[in-house]
């Protein structure tokens, strides 16, 4: 298999890349991992005229922390990158956990975060984790940059509101006010498939309060589902068993799961709720994974 | 070296980029078209047939090459996105005398049957080797996890991949 022909150019300028974007219009696309571009390409589920390849685009293979706690993820930081980042170990538990379960180690090397955001795949890990956590994405256009909220930039299965000459320089996800907790879990049939169920909790307390919290879930329904209720129920009061078993009730109800090949409706509901009482239960600074 | 195109109406206007790569350390110039997979550069342009297509979609590893010392699948990147770039195939791991350790390995511990699996595993375990020169079991099967082997059942690529470990560690 072989994409349909287009035009490449591998700008190593962000001005150049938008000015590209802005001429091919509809018909250009980003190439950033190639993870999921190329593979769709290949099978002609997208035939862009233009490919623009941001892999040249110097200073954004970064991922850092500003002096307020503000984790700032660049458009070229690769899955790899995050697996192996010792920042994410002491300070993010929720993207530390879910780091290693997306795709497979080889896909991993090349695969970015803010490409896979922009892929708004609704069995992302990436988009439930940033939506947990109250990320948003920077970009950058003719007219300079703007700030888009991650539970505002997915408009439908692959499909996000970025204007065609517009690029997904960061993805910034808010310093914690209080002490961060959180983890991913993701059960999977085996290593580099889509998630049967995955749930993202992150959560900050002060004390035995909790501050802020954020419940996601991936592959339970046409998109990335908010678990907001679940969340809320949480939110001024300490972690009790009581409230664990309210808020995995709640994100289970929100859940809406299709019987397929990866198991019956009620199977992924029943593991949402066992996977938010997990995460909860031991929100003592955990980065639990993998099931 | 020459890729041939099908004649199509449009064939005039195939737009051909000349890249420059490093493949096993030899330089070579190419003129590609962008879509070109660097799986086919690889097999059909520099007939360097060690590296082989399985799925095509991305899941099976048996196309990886290392890319700058990193492990990619050569189906899922395109060939122009290697200019200036260096490519390390099967190919480049033994030196006309020698077999690589990882190579030796594999014979002793029988780490292969049909072997298709093979130049895609070994290449994900040098990068490993680069990277983490003694590691557990533990870190070889998580390391090999995007490599599918359909004949072996994996526990001889692992003690193949220990093996060689620990040969290039004495
Ligand atoms: C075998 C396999 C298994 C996988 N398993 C998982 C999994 O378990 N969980 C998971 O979450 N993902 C999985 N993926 C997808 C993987 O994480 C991709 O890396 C990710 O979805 C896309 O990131 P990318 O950088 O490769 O983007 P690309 O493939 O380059 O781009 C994807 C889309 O986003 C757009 N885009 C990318 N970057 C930008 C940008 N900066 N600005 C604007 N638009 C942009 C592109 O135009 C394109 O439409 C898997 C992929 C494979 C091949
Ligand atoms: S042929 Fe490339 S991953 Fe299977
Ligand atoms: S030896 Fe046959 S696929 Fe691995």
């Amino acid at each position: 298999m072989y994409p349909s022909r287009f035009r490449y150019e591998a700008p190593r300028s962000l001005d150049e890349a938008i000015t590209l974007l802005r001429e091919g219009g509809d018909d250009a696309k980003v190439l950033a991992g190639g993870q999921s571009l190329v593979p769709l390409m290949k099978l002609r589920f997208a035939s862009p005229e233009l490919i623009v390849d941001i892999n040249n685009l110097p200073g954004l293979d970064y991922h850092r922390e500003d002096p307020d706690g503000t984790l700032h993820v660049g458009a070229l930081c690769r899955h790899v990158d995050l697996e192996r980042s010792e920042l994410l170990k002491s300070k993010q538990p929720t993207m530390a956990a879910a780091a290693p379960l997306i795709a497979d180690p080889i896909v991993r090397n090349r695969g970015t975060l803010v490409g896979s955001l922009c892929h708004a795949d609704p069995q992302g890990d990436w988009a439930s984790v940033a939506l947990a956590l109250g990320g948003s994405i920077v970009a950058h256009g003719p007219g300079g940059r703007r700030t888009i909220k991650v539970a505002d930039f997915v408009t439908g299965p692959f499909q996000n509101v970025l204007e065609p000459d517009e690029i997904a320089v960061e993805a910034i996800i808010p310093a914690a006010r209080g002490a961060r907790a959180g983890g991913y879990l993701k059960l999977e049939r085996r290593v580099g498939d889509f998630a049967t169920v995955g749930v993202a909790v992150a959560i900050e307390t002060s004390g035995d309060t909790v501050t802020r919290a954020g419940i996601a879930l991936t592959g339970v329904g046409g998109s990335t589902i908010g678990a907001t209720a679940a969340a809320e129920a949480l939110v001024g009061e300490p972690l009790t068993e009581q409230k664990i078993e309210l808020a995995a009730q709640l994100a289970a109800d929100v859940s809406r799961p299709r019987t397929d090949h990866r198991g019956s409706a009620e199977y992924k509901r029943h593991i949402v709720h066992t996977f938010v009482v997990r995460l909860l239960s031991r929100a003592d600074g955990f980065a639990e994974r993998a099931a | 070296m020459t890729i041939v195109y099908d004649d199509e109406p449009d064939a005039d206007e195939i737009p051909v980029r000349r890249i420059r790569f490093t493949i096993n350390g030899a330089k070579k110039v190419a003129e590609v078209e962008p879509r070109l997979l660097l799986a086919h550069l690889i097999r059909q342009g520099l007939k360097l047939t060690g590296t082989h297509t399985g799925c095509d979609t991305t899941n099976c590893g048996a196309c990886t090459v290392l890319v700058d010392g990193k492990p990619v699948k050569s189906c899922t990147m395109l060939a122009v996105q290697v200019d200036g770039h260096e490519i390390t195939t099967v190919e480049g791991l033994a030196t006309a005398s020698e077999l690589h350790p990882l190579q030796e390995g594999f014979k002793e511990e029988h780490g292969l049957q049909c072997g298709f699996c093979t130049p895609g595993m070994m290449l994900a375990a040098k990068a490993l080797l680069d990277h983490n020169p003694d590691p557990t079991e533990e870190d070889v099967r998580w390391a090999l996890s995007g490599n599918l082997c359909r004949c072996t059942g994996y526990q001889n690529i692992v003690k193949s991949v220990l093996w060689a470990a620990e040969k290039l560690r004495s």
